[in-house]
Parts: structure tokens; C-alpha cells; sequence
């Protein structure tokens, strides 16, 4: 080599700055990444050795208007794992089935809750027996990842009897989470599935805190405590309903297991929801944490329809329960006194054209004022009132009273009722001409195109038990709404009163269902069943005292044939309420 | 006998680079679940204190003895590093299917590429030296390119790419230092150019393009002209044949190099948990031993290849900063001891010895930031490891000897 010293200098020179610059270059790219970019990556480091394990917090107590606890928190424990992928929770997964039981398929839901939220800990059992945490503690080396924390859990102390009002709990699903209304909930959280839980969901919730645990690259837990400041949950406030919760549980009794149907209570003057129940009902409690399959499946082959809410969702038409409707209708628009008869006298039908519409008492009743065709609801009288009236002047008297509206109660999932909004509408659903004018008959007695919920109906006579003003429904005490439904003399509504009254007296179609010392006022119907025709869904919507109203009761029952039935549980519930006794004992009906 | 007056800076920057080694070493190995890095500190210790002694003897040989040496020790190496690939090579840790070790039944004695590092140094230096003038065509590179080749191919084959890097450093390093021409030089680098050009077949064709103009452009004879445009093709034909002799981790760490987040759970995990240990560390680190992602081994190889993602997280951007001086000033300083060496086969020798070294940091200090391929080359005077700690101090005891023998290095010499 040439290694004169000038040579060697010059490249001595040259290799010293190519280090200097090399050595120059790397610190320069270490400034950039641990002072200019430090914040990204400090924060990086923290995802990636915290992991959040979520709190829940407890939901909102509910409460009955006496202070008495419709649903309330329980501890309870779930059990989730924390894994650092799919593979190795389904590994973890397989090797807890054999300490615990734990099904194929809980295995590919849990995987698939990995996949949503990859670090947050994946839910195993959203509600563990404490037999199975026991199990658990004792192999809790055995699995890194596993987090066993205590839970909050939902419990219905009354159970079925109150499942119609609070609906119940459970695991929100992937359809829901996509849901906007759904934005901020976490896969695993459990959400307010039905009822009060699912209407009064973010009043309910609380806000959920979380747990940092510290995890190694490997996704075991190392911390379980003091990585970070935990987030305390917060507990949601509760909620103070309307509902009086011995009525409730005494309207339960009444339905036992044998009758079905729905039962709505209100407050005449605010519409408070003293108790409202659907027979048969079915157990919260045991949706919560997740339903046993059998007990799905038993739910929903019932041909009972325990899931649906009868007295909100179901719709049934009327019947004689919508007479006071026509009533009103007349009376408002002055074609019909209290004291007025009808041209054609009830002997059991009445021939219209070509048709004859039968009574429903075969031996008819007479010549009657529509005080007496109220007590007697006798089919002929309002056939002629409807006559009188005529068609539009009937279904815009209808629209009216608002028995094409929802009543807006504070449960989800509330039907609208069926009710022409004019005559268009048998155009529309039969064809121009290819009806006749015989439906104004069927519509006048509550038949036809005409299905009420209960709900609607009891509020449609919370107007009757006052001054006209309907109230709206409300289970969760707020500021009554009252809307103008109709406006009568202080004599035609004294009228009404005392027509609805002699219904439950002697003489009337529910005398039977009379409380000592108080008057009962309402109305017995029979609906036409669409699905047997041989058994009618007996109605009686009704209220007490008749002169100055503290509860509106409409009870609907399935197949219950005659009105008469659900008017004696309807005084039964009355009495209760007022704390009276029935005249006649009520024995649990029922085949 | 003279007296022995060694380069003392060198000597301390060495100590102080092993010591501030040795502490983040420990560092690594305090984690919350015990791994093998957990006394590896101590192992380090004792070849620390191994490694010292070896410099002390080194530093005992003359370079005349060195020059006498060279030859045996050479051979002894390419016999080794036969050894490995003959059947008695054995892997370690991530790298478990390659052979890099030489083992005697299952009992790893050592990697005899450490060894090369410092032999090929020395043969190099023999072979460049032997000639008054630099060599000024490919012809007369071939007994250099020999010297090299021949180890590094086997190495190559073992495969052990980091190191296989280290001798391309070497060779270029010392040649640049005895004199051949820049042109040369990149003319030499050209099948190299190929190889990694080849992973495109495109860029390998516009490479293809700039090779025949500077072929044309500094005339070599007629023959290397041929020699290297086919060597360039054969190397461009090669390197797929190359790629599938790669191990599936190797070929993933290269491509991760290209792009670590395409695949941030796989192959990019690694890297991508360096950069952010290292960005998390901000100025003056997260304190020396409570660096979380070490701790919680999210770094991999946090106390051989990743150490100086262990110095970025606990010790910050000033003990980085530090780390680089240390190794600023060491490398400085052996090009010092080169410049001013008494003869052109100790110069030689004290250049190829500071080129191995930078290589070896630029690679590792590189590769934590994602700035070069992982390519699990250890950090010097760093890195856990007692073949590599001997390697370094033994070049250590070598450069004192040049610097003894050197300028300035005997007693009646410049002041340092």
C-alpha cells in the first residue's frame, strides 16, 4: 500500500468524518424519534403494557311509589381472559373447559368478542356461579390472562310479576353495536334489553369505570393493581316510578299461570302507572348474564306469547268497551242526550238493507235511553247512534279521541292501534264500492276496523273519570301530560258516570263484580277472536270511586268469553287498591 | 526489550464502553418474569474480566509476532468455520437452525466467525501490505478478494448475514485505507449492487445500465470489464437462488426492514417494539432498570441484539447520546493509532479492527430504529455474548500493541 504520511493523513482525515458523520446521522435519527416523536411513543407504551379491564357500574335502582324495590343490583362475578391473540385465547379457552364447563360454541363467541375489542378482556361467563369462581381461584395460576371480578348483577325480586314493566338485562349484541343510539357501548357490557331497563337505558347505566392491569408481552397479567389510577364506576341514580308494587304483585296472583291476557292501571289525574302486567309473564331474572337456551327456546315456542307484551303490544278490538266512545262522539256533537231513545226498539237485532246485525242478548232489550243502552250495552241502540251520526262523522270522532295514537308510555315497543283515519281508508283496503255502509254498524259497538291496545284503551277512560282530559300513561314519575280529548257538560259526564256505574250494579253486565261501599264505574266488552271465533276476549275498562276517580283499571282477557270475567278481576284490583272487598269473592279463574 | 507504551485512551474508552455494557446488561436482565437474560450479568462479568487478560496478552505480542501469526491463524479459522458447516455447526436462541456455533456434541464451545472478524483483519492486512503500491486493477484484487471471500462465503452459508456484513465492511474498509482508487472501489461493490438489485428485476436493470457506463467510462482491461458484467449477471441470476437459501426468519426480517408495520403482529413486531421502547424513553429515559417494555419483554433480544433499545428506553437520548460519543471517540481513536502507525501491515491491521467495529454498531444501533435489517449482529462491548466480548478486547490488546510500536507511541513521542 502506498503509505506515505501525507497519504495517511488525508485518509485518516476522510475515515474520521465518515464516522463522525455516520455516528452524527444516528444520533440525529434517535433526537427525532425519542424527543420530537417521544409523546406517540411514551403513549404506545402505555397501550401496550395497560390493559383495561372495564368496571361496571352498578344500574339505577328502581323503585315503586312506596319506596319498595322493583330491581335492584346483587354482587355477582364474571369471568374474563386477556389474551395477545385469536389462537392463544382459543388455546386458554380449550384448557378452561376442562376445569369448567364451557361449551364449543361459548368458545367462538368469546373468540369473536376478541375480534371486536382485541384488548379489552374478553368476556367468558358474564355470570358466574360462585361454585365455578371457587373452581377458578383454586387454577388461577394456571391461566395468565384470566380476570375474575365482581359484578353487579340485575335482580327482579318480584321476578315474573314485574317483567311486563321492567323488561330485563343482558349482553348488548354485535347487531346493536352498530347501532347509533348504541355509540359508547363496549362489547361484553350488558344493556337494558326491554321494559323500563331498555327505555330509561342511559338514565340507567351509570358510567363504567375501568381497572388497569399492567400485561407482559405475552398478554399475562403482571399488575393487577396500581399500573394506573383505576376509574371508579358510577353508580346511575334511581329511578321512582309510579307503580304500586303490592297492586302489581296482587294483579300477578289474580293471572296466576292460567289466564292470559293485560292488565293496565292508572291514575285518572296523572297518568301514573299504578300496575301494569301481561299474563303470562316469563323470569328476568334468568335472562340475566345470559339465557339458558332451553329457557329461550321454551319462551318462544309458547303459544302464549309470554315475550309479548299484551298490554301494550297486543291489539284487540274493543268491543263494547268503545260504546262510551261512540257515546261521546254523539253527545259532543249534541246528536244524542243521556235521556234519548232510538227510533228502532232492541228485540234482539236490528234489520239494515239487506243484513241483519243480531244483539248480543238474543232476547233484546227493549226501548232504551242511552243510559240504559250503556248499562245493558245493548248492540241495537248504538247501531242506530252510529246510523245517526254517520260514518265520517264517526271515524273523525275516533281520530280524535286518539284511538289511532300510541299513548307515548315509557316502554318500548308500544303498537299503534288500528282505526280508520277516514273513509279513504276502506277504499283503500277493500276497493271504492266494494264495501258497504253496514261497517258504520260494526264500528259503532268497538267490531271491525278497530283494534285498541290496553293501554289505549285505560287512557281513553281516564278522560271519561274526569273532566275529559286524558293523561298520559307514565310508569317513571314525572310531570303529568294531560291532552283534551273531548269536552262535555259537567251533566253529560255525570250522565256517563252514572250509566257506567249501573254496568256494575244490579241489573248491569258486570253486577257481579260489585265492592262494598264504593262505586265502580266502566265497561264490559267482548272482542271478536280473530283467531278462535268461538272464544271471545272478554274487556272491562272501568274506574272508582265513580264520583270522584282514584283508578282507571282496563283488563283484557284472552279468551275470556264475557266481559263480566275481566270486570270481576278488574273490581278485584279496584278493591285492592282502594283497600275494599269485593262483594262477591273472586275465586282464581281459569280451565 | 522497549518499554510498553500503550494507547491508554483507547484502553479506557474500551473499559468504560464494557462497564457502561456490562450495567445495561444487568438492566436487561431485571424483568418481571424471570428469563434467560436474568444473570446473564454475571457470565458478562467474568468475560469482561476474561477479555481484559486476553488484551493483556495480545497487547504482550509484537506486531512482528502478529506477522508470524497471521498465517497459522488464519488457516485455524477457515478450518473452524469448515468445522461448522461440516456437521459439527449448532444454532442458538432465534437463530436455532443455522451454524454459527461450533459444538462438540451438544456443548457449544464458541462462534468461530468471532474468531474470523480478527484473523481476516489480520490475513487482509498481510496480503495488502506485502505490495509497495495499492492494487489498481481487478486483477491484482484477487488474492485480497480471496482472503475474504473464502470466510465469508462460509459464513454466508451458515448463514449468518450480520457477520457476513462485517466482512464486506472489513474488506472495503481496508481497502479504501491502502489506496485503491474510488472508481475501483464501486466497481468492486457493483456484484453486491447486483445482488440486493435483484429483488427487482427493474432496478436490477437500471443498475445493469450504470455499471456499463462506468465500465466504459474508466476503461478497465478488456477481461475485468468482462468479468464484472458477468459477475454482475450471475449475482443478478443468484440472489433469488440466494433469497430461497435464506431461513423464513431471515427472509422476514429483511422484508420487514422494507416496511415494519405491514405485518406489526409477525416479522415487524420486534422492530416495532424497539422504536417505540426507545421513542418512549424521551430525553433522559424512564430510569435505569424500570423500562416497561423491557421489563414486561415486549424487546426482543433485549441483552444481545436489542441492547441499545434497553440504553434508549431506561437511559433516554443522553445515555444514547453518550453510548455514540463513547463510540465516536473509540473509533476515532483507532483510526488515530492507524494514522500513526509505524508500518503499513500494523496500519492495516488497526484500520480493518476500527472498520469491523463500525460496522457492527452502524448495523445494531441502525436496526433498533429500524434504519438497518435485522440482522442479529451483536453491539460491541455492549451485547451479552463471551465470543464477541474476547474478539473486541482482543483487538483492543492488538491496536495497544500498534500504538506502542507506532508514533508518538514510544517514550520519546508526541504528547497524545
Amino acid at each position: 500500500m502506498s503509505f506515505h504520511p501525507n497519504d495517511v493523513a488525508r485518509r485518516a482525515r476522510t475515515a474520521s468524518f465518515v464516522t463522525a458523520g455516520v455516528i452524527g446521522f444516528l444520533v440525529a435519527a434517535f433526537f427525532r424519534t425519542q424527543v420530537l416523536e417521544q409523546a406517540r411513543y411514551a403513549l404506545q407504551s402505555e397501550e401496550n403494557r395497560l390493559r383495561e379491564v372495564p368496571l361496571p357500574a352498578p344500574r339505577g335502582i328502581i323503585y315503586d311509589r312506596n319506596g319498595l324495590i322493583i330491581a335492584e343490583n346483587v354482587p355477582g362475578y364474571s369471568v374474563s381472559i386477556l389474551s395477545p391473540s385469536a389462537d392463544s385465547l382459543r388455546a386458554s379457552l380449550r384448557r378452561l373447559a376442562g376445569t369448567i364447563s364451557l361449551g364449543n360454541d361459548q368458545i367462538e363467541v368469546a373468540v369473536r368478542r376478541y375480534h371486536r375489542a382485541p384488548n379489552r378482556p374478553t368476556v367468558v361467563l358474564a355470570d358466574a356461579k360462585f361454585d365455578v369462581i371457587s373452581v377458578l381461584e383454586e387454577h388461577r395460576v394456571e391461566f395468565p390472562g384470566l380476570i375474575i371480578q365482581a359484578a353487579p348483577k340485575r335482580f327482579y325480586p318480584d321476578s315474573s310479576a314485574v317483567a311486563s314493566i321492567v323488561g330485563y338485562t343482558g349482553e348488548v349484541t354485535e347487531d346493536e353495536l352498530k347501532k347509533p343510539a348504541y355509540q359508547g357501548y363496549k362489547s361484553g357490557q350488558q344493556v337494558g334489553k326491554g321494559g323500563l331497563e331498555r327505555f330509561y337505558e342511559p338514565q340507567l347505566r351509570g358510567r363504567e369505570g375501568t381497572r388497569f392491569v399492567e400485561v407482559d408481552a405475552r398478554g399475562r397479567v403482571v399488575r393487577e393493581a396500581g399500573a394506573r389510577q383505576d376509574i371508579e364506576p358510577l353508580g346511575a341514580d334511581a329511578l321512582q316510578t309510579n307503580i304500586d308494587l303490592k297492586l302489581q304483585e296482587f294483579v300477578a296472583n289474580i293471572f296466576g299461570d292460567s289466564l292470559q291476557g293485560g292488565v293496565v292501571a292508572l291514575d285518572p289525574m296523572t297518568g301514573g302507572v299504578l300496575a301494569l302486567y301481561s299474563a303470562p309473564s316469563f323470569n328476568p331474572n334468568r335472562f340475566v348474564g345470559g339465557i339458558p337456551a332451553e329457557y329461550w327456546h321454551e319462551l318462544n315456542t309458547d303459544t302464549r306469547h309470554p315475550l309479548y307484551n299484551k298490554a301494550i303490544q297486543g291489539t284487540y278490538p274493543p268491543g263494547s268497551t268503545w260504546k262510551l266512545a261512540t257515546a261521546v262522539v254523539g253527545l259532543e256533537a249534541g246528536q244524542v242526550s243521556m235521556k234519548q231513545h232510538m227510533p228502532t226498539p232492541c228485540t234482539g237485532g236490528y234489520q239494515y238493507f239487506n243484513r241483519y246485525f243480531k244483539c248480543w242478548d238474543h232476547r233484546g232489550h227493549g226501548n232504551l235511553d242511552l243510559q240504559g243502552a250503556i248499562e245493558k250495552s245493548c248492540d241495537v241502540y248504538f247501531y242506530q247512534l252510529g246510523l245517526t251520526m254517520g260514518l265520517e262523522k264517526l271515524i273523525a270522532g275516533g281520530v280524535a279521541l286518539k284511538f289511532r295514537e300510541r299513548t307515548d308510555i315509557d316502554l318500548p315497543s308500544e303498537t299503534r292501534p288500528v282505526f280508520p283515519d277516514a273513509i279513504r281508508y276502506y277504499d283503500e283496503r277493500y276497493g271504492p264500492r266494494r264495501w258497504s255502509r253496514a261497517v258504520t254498524l260494526n264500528l259503532s259497538i268497538g267490531q271491525g276496523e278497530n283494534d285498541q291496545t290496553v293501554v289505549n284503551m285505560a287512557r281513553f277512560y281516564t278522560a271519561l273519570a274526569t273532566d275529559g282530559n286524558a293523561a298520559q300513561p307514565m310508569i317513571v314519575k314525572g310531570n303529568p301530560k294531560r291532552q283534551r280529548l273531548f269536552t262535555l257538560t259537567a251533566d253529560q259526564m255525570e250522565g256517563l258516570r252514572t250509566a257506567m256505574a249501573g254496568v256494575v250494579a244490579e241489573g248491569g253486565t258486570a253486577a257481579a263484580s260489585r265492592i262494598n261501599g264504593v262505586i265502580l264505574a266502566g265497561k264490559t266488552g267482548s272482542a271478536q277472536n280473530a283467531q278462535d271465533p268461538t272464544r271471545d276476549h272478554a274487556w272491562f275498562v272501568g274506574f272508582a270511586p265513580a264520583d270522584k276517580p282514584k283508578i282507571v283499571v282496563a283488563v283484557m282477557l284472552e279468551f275470556g268469553l264475557h266481559g263480566s270475567r275481566a270486570a270481576r278481576i278488574a273490581s278485584a284490583i279496584i278493591a285492592q287498591y282502594l283497600h275494599q272487598q269485593t262483594a262477591t269473592l273472586i275465586e282464581t279463574e281459569g280451565e | 526489550m522497549r518499554r510498553f507504551v500503550g494507547d491508554w485512551p483507547l484502553l479506557a474508552i474500551a473499559l468504560v464502553l464494557s462497564l457502561y455494557g456490562l450495567a445495561v446488561v444487568y438492566s436487561a436482565g431485571q424483568t418481571d418474569v424471570r428469563t434467560v437474560a436474568t444473570f446473564a450479568w454475571r457470565a458478562q462479568t467474568v468475560w469482561i474480566l476474561l477479555s481484559i487478560v486476553m488484551c493483556f496478552v495480545a497487547s504482550r505480542a509484537s506486531v512482528r509476532m502478529l506477522d508470524w501469526l497471521t498465517l497459522p491463524m488464519y488457516a485455524l479459522t477457515v478450518i473452524l468455520l469448515m468445522a461448522t458447516l461440516a456437521g459439527f455447526g449448532c444454532g442458538a436462541g432465534t437463530a436455532a437452525s443455522t451454524k454459527s456455533w461450533l459444538c462438540v456434541g451438544s456443548h457449544r464451545v464458541g462462534q468461530p466467525s468471532e474468531l474470523a472478524k480478527v484473523t481476516v483483519v489480520l490475513m487482509l492486512a498481510r496480503v495488502l501490505s506485502a505490495k509497495k503500491d495499492p492494487p489498481k486493477t481487478l486483477a491484482e484484487l484477487w488474492k485480497p478478494a480471496l482472503v475474504v471471500g473464502a470466510p465469508w462465503l462460509m459464513i454466508m452459508l451458515q448463514p449468518d448475514l450480520g457477520t457476513g456484513l462485517a466482512f464486506i465492511g472489513i474488506f472495503f474498509g481496508m481497502l479504501f485505507w491502502a489506496g485503491v482508487s474510488w472508481p475501483l472501489l464501486l466497481l468492486i461493490a457493483s456484484p453486491v449492487v447486483s445482488l440486493i438489485g435483484a429483488v427487482n428485476v427493474w432496478v436490477w436493470g437500471a443498475w445493469f445500465v450504470i455499471l456499463i457506463a462506468l465500465v466504459y467510462r474508466y476503461r478497465p482491461y478488456l477481461g475485468e470489464g468482462i468479468v464484472l458484467v458477468v459477475a454482475n449477471f450471475v449475482m443478478g441470476v443468484l440472489a433469488p437462488i440466494l433469497w430461497d437459501r435464506l431461513q423464513p426468519y431471515q427472509q422476514k426480517r429483511l422484508l420487514t426492514y422494507l416496511d415494519p408495520s405491514a405485518d406489526a403482529r409477525g416479522s415487524g413486531y420486534h422492530v416495532i417494539q424497539s422504536i417505540v421502547a426507545i421513542g418512549s424513553g424521551g430525553w433522559f429515559g424512564k430510569g435505569y432498570t424500570l423500562g416497561t417494555q423491557k421489563r414486561l419483554a415486549f424487546l426482543p433480544a433485549q441483552h444481545t441484539d436489542f441492547i441499545f433499545s434497553v440504553v434508549g428506553e431506561e437511559l433516554g437520548f443522553v445515555g444514547v447520546t453518550l453510548a455514540l460519543s463513547l463510540f465516536l471517540l473509540l473509533l476515532l481513536r483507532t483510526i488515530r493509532i492507524a494514522a500513526r502507525a509505524n508500518d503499513s501491515f500494523s496500519s492495516l491491521i488497526a484500520i480493518g479492527l476500527a472498520a469491523s467495529w463500525f460496522v457492527h454498531m452502524l448495523i445494531n444501533v441502525g436496526m433498533t430504529l429500524s434504519l438497518m435489517p435485522i440482522t442479529g449482529i451483536p453491539l460491541p462491548f455492549f451485547s451479552y455474548g463471551g465470543s464477541f466480548m474476547l474478539a473486541s478486547w482482543l483487538a483492543v490488546g492488538i491496536l495497544m500493541r500498534v500504538a506502542s510500536e507506532g508514533r508518538g507511541g514510544r517514550a520519546e513521542g508526541f504528547a497524545i
